[in-house]
């Protein structure tokens, strides 16, 4: 197991574990567990998830199944959002 | 035809209103608007006539597509030469008087010259006349909406106005319509108080009803339409968080500046995000969100609507902000709060408040204000300059008693009123001043979004990121997503939001569509509803005249290619974390391939050739 920092944010906020602070959770997943699986765990429907940033750096959408967390790092997630 | 096809010309001098015919040769090149207003603007006065003198001209003009049923069709511009920049100046806003304005048969209003006592204009459909504003003078923009109401006893009656901060010289005032919507940016609002005109009061009846093909203008619209409801962001993550959704994505991206540009990210940004406006308080129990709404015509209704706890500091003895009221956008809580490192939720909503009540420009108040805090941390002034006022980062008291020193203009705040570059040259340090020709930056740091940096240093009223938004692209990847951490490519991207954003502006609509629509959803629309066949391409080489009218008329008032930089700290200092860590804006490496692109000179002066090919 190892621990990683997941950020929840706009809707998919209802997502986070209890306890989850200012849509930030600390998430202990196992070795290994891609973006998708952490998602998964989670509940986030796949269809909401759009912006996805592993320390601030965006994730492409085939990078979803394939890049595997590592400890330490924080994933954040959006729906599709915009602002101005 | 969609134009009414006819201009009111208010002689502020000389008291007279007149009506004169539009001129459709110029509609057919410019559209409407920004185009067509600028075009006016630019034929009638001198580009190195002093910006608040009577000699400059002010243009409230309306597009084609205003006043129609197509979404977002309510938009309106204030175009006149800027007293915070010197440049051209076009500032666009929502709500609801810009479809007013078209209602009541017109397409523009032309101000010129300077009332000798304060006036407000009034208009009723044909009927428009200068009546005198001395009760109104020395009011706030709220009081200025509630007496004019009350006055002409129309609850319909749409108004656009000036706060104390224009009478009093506030270099960065706003025209602000229907309470709290903005035309905000670059001082247009100053030149409108130069003028010592206080309001325009508008109530419109007669539609626009001039559609060329009305059939097939309602099939596009209908269209258009299904394709905002269709999209997740505009038709749910923009109505439901608003623009303010952009605070956590921005800072976690390490793009976010933050206590005048020092760093990168906030700490207390998620205190202050859209998400956060969303969570019940704990002192009261109730959320700072009250509502979304939308402007005239929109199906999208990004606005916030929002409420401040009665028992919080900066209005517990001021009952008359206890009532729901406009705000926070992003651009607003970035410069109010991360750039002034206060993470107070409800006091950035106060210092909002304050801002559209004095009318004030919330990004150059707030990044003034950051300027000012940094001079205050460096000990360049102290509490003896600011009449006792600890001006720290974080300070949340000290943002509110400066917001409401600005709007009067007393004290220290005079100092404000005058914008970032003149309050850092006073106090020989200029190099703290986070402007791009005169004008304070908006939200997004150009180290950590490379496109944002040509986009500021090019833009032609001073630093701004509705000129050409590629946080679309590099951020949200609307419509293909491109790297932010590189400058590659940027320059292509830069020159095609900038073109279409010149369109978009000039035809009635709100820039916020084209997170959803293309110029293939765009076009149809406009083609159907005015004569000139609008094709896509005549409408990309329109948003490119358009482009350099602003750019000659900038660079005869005396700007050069000296000018389309940014201040050291963006281009010298690197960020200080996040992905971007270690870099700065790579401008040197973009600006020469941006003007080959363009067609101008290696000095930034459009050729012989470009400006025969746009007939200029």
């Amino acid at each position: 197991m190892m621990r990683i920092k997941l950020k929840l944010f706009a809707s998919l906020g209802q997502y986070l574990p209890p306890g989850a602070k200012q849509n930030i959770a600390e998430l202990d997943i196992s070795e290994g567990m891609t973006i998708a699986a952490v998602l998964g765990k989670v509940g986030v429907p796949r269809e909401l998830v759009k912006l996805v940033f592993i320390d601030g750096i965006h994730q492409f959408p085939q990078d979803i199944d394939n890049r595997a967390l590592e400890s330490g790092e924080t994933l954040a997630v959006w729906p599709p959002v915009a602002g101005g | 035809m969609a134009w009414q096809r006819k201009i009111l010309r208010v002689d502020l001098t000389n008291g007279t209103c007149k009506s004169e015919p539009l001129n459709m040769e110029w509609a057919m090149q410019y559209l409407g608007q920004r185009g067509l207003a600028t075009k006016y603007l630019t034929e009638e006065i001198s580009p190195t006539v002093e910006p608040l003198s009577p000699e400059n001209k002010l243009i409230m003009a309306t597009g084609p597509l205003t006043g129609t049923m197509a979404s977002t069709g309510g938009r309106y511009s204030v175009i006149t030469k800027g007293p915070l920049t010197g440049a051209v100046a076009c500032s666009n806003s929502g709500g609801f008087i810009g479809a007013e304005i078209k209602s009541a048969g017109w397409d523009m209003f032309i101000f010129e010259g300077k009332a000798p006592q304060p006036m407000y204009l009034y208009v009723e459909n044909d009927k428009a006349q200068l009546l005198p504003a001395d009760f109104l003078w020395g009011k706030s923009v709220w009081e200025t909406d509630t007496l004019l109401h009350q006055k002409h006893q129309d609850p319909l009656l749409r108004i656009a106005a000036i706060g104390q901060s224009a009478e009093n010289g506030c270099l960065f005032a706003s025209v602000i319509n229907d309470l709290h919507r903005a035309a905000g940016r670059s001082g247009v609002g100053t030149v409108m108080g130069s003028k010592n005109l206080k309001a325009v009061a508008v109530r419109g009846t007669l539609g626009v009803g001039n559609i060329r093909n009305p059939k097939g203008f309602m099939k596009s619209v209908v269209a258009g339409k299904q394709v905002l409801a269709e999209n997740a962001v505009t038709g749910q993550g923009l109505p439901a968080y608003g623009t303010q959704v952009l605070m956590n994505v921005i800072n976690e991206m390490g793009a976010l500046p933050t206590r005048n540009w020092r760093e990168v990210q906030f700490e207390g940004a998620g205190k202050i995000s859209g998400e956060a406006m969303c969570e019940p308080r704990a002192t009261d129990g109730k959320a700072n969100l009250v509502t979304n709404a939308a402007c005239f015509g929109c199906t999208i209704a990004c606005g916030r609507i929002s409420r401040i706890d009665q028992e919080h500091f900066s209005v517990k003895n001021s009952p008359k902000y206890w009532g729901a009221s406009g705000g926070l956008e992003y651009e607003a809580a970035w410069a109010l709060g991360g750039d002034t490192g206060v993470d107070d939720l409800d006091a950035v909503t106060y210092a909002n408040y304050l801002c559209n009540e004095y009318g004030m420009d919330s990004i150059s108040f707030g990044a003034t204000v950051a300027a000012a805090m940094e001079l205050f941390e460096d000990g360049v002034i102290t509490t003896a300059d600011t009449d006792g006022i600890e001006l720290r980062f974080g300070n949340a008291e000290a943002l509110c008693q400066i917001a409401e020193q600005t709007g009067k203009g007393e004290g220290f705040g005079k100092e404000i009123a005058q914008g970032s570059k003149r309050l850092c040259d006073k106090y020989k340090r200029p190099d703290l001043s986070m402007t791009v020709k005169g004008q304070e930056f908006p939200a997004y740091d150009a180290r950590g979004i490379q496109g944002m940096g040509l986009t500021y240093a090019t833009s032609n009223r001073g630093a701004c990121h509705l000129r050409s938004y590629t946080v679309a692209s590099e951020v949200l990847g609307i419509p293909e997503k491109t790297d932010p951490l590189v400058a590659e490519g940027k320059p292509g991207l830069v020159k095609a939001f900038q073109d279409l954003t010149a369109v978009v502006d000039s035809s009635g609509l709100c820039v916020f569509t084209t997170f959803a629509w293309t110029m293939d959803d765009i076009q149809p629309q406009i083609d159907t509803a005015c004569e000139g066949n609008w094709s896509v391409e005549k409408l990309a080489e329109a948003g490119e005249r358009i482009w350099n009218l602003e750019r000659k008329f900038n660079l005869d008032a005396g700007f050069t290619a000296k000018d389309d930089t940014l201040p050291e700290r963006v281009l010298k200092t690197p960020a200080n974390a996040g992905p971007a860590k270690g870099r700065v804006s790579e401008l040197g490496a973009m600006l020469p391939e941006y003007y080959e692109l363009r067609g101008w000179t290696p000095q930034g002066e459009p050729t012989q050739e470009t400006l025969e090919r746009l007939g200029l």
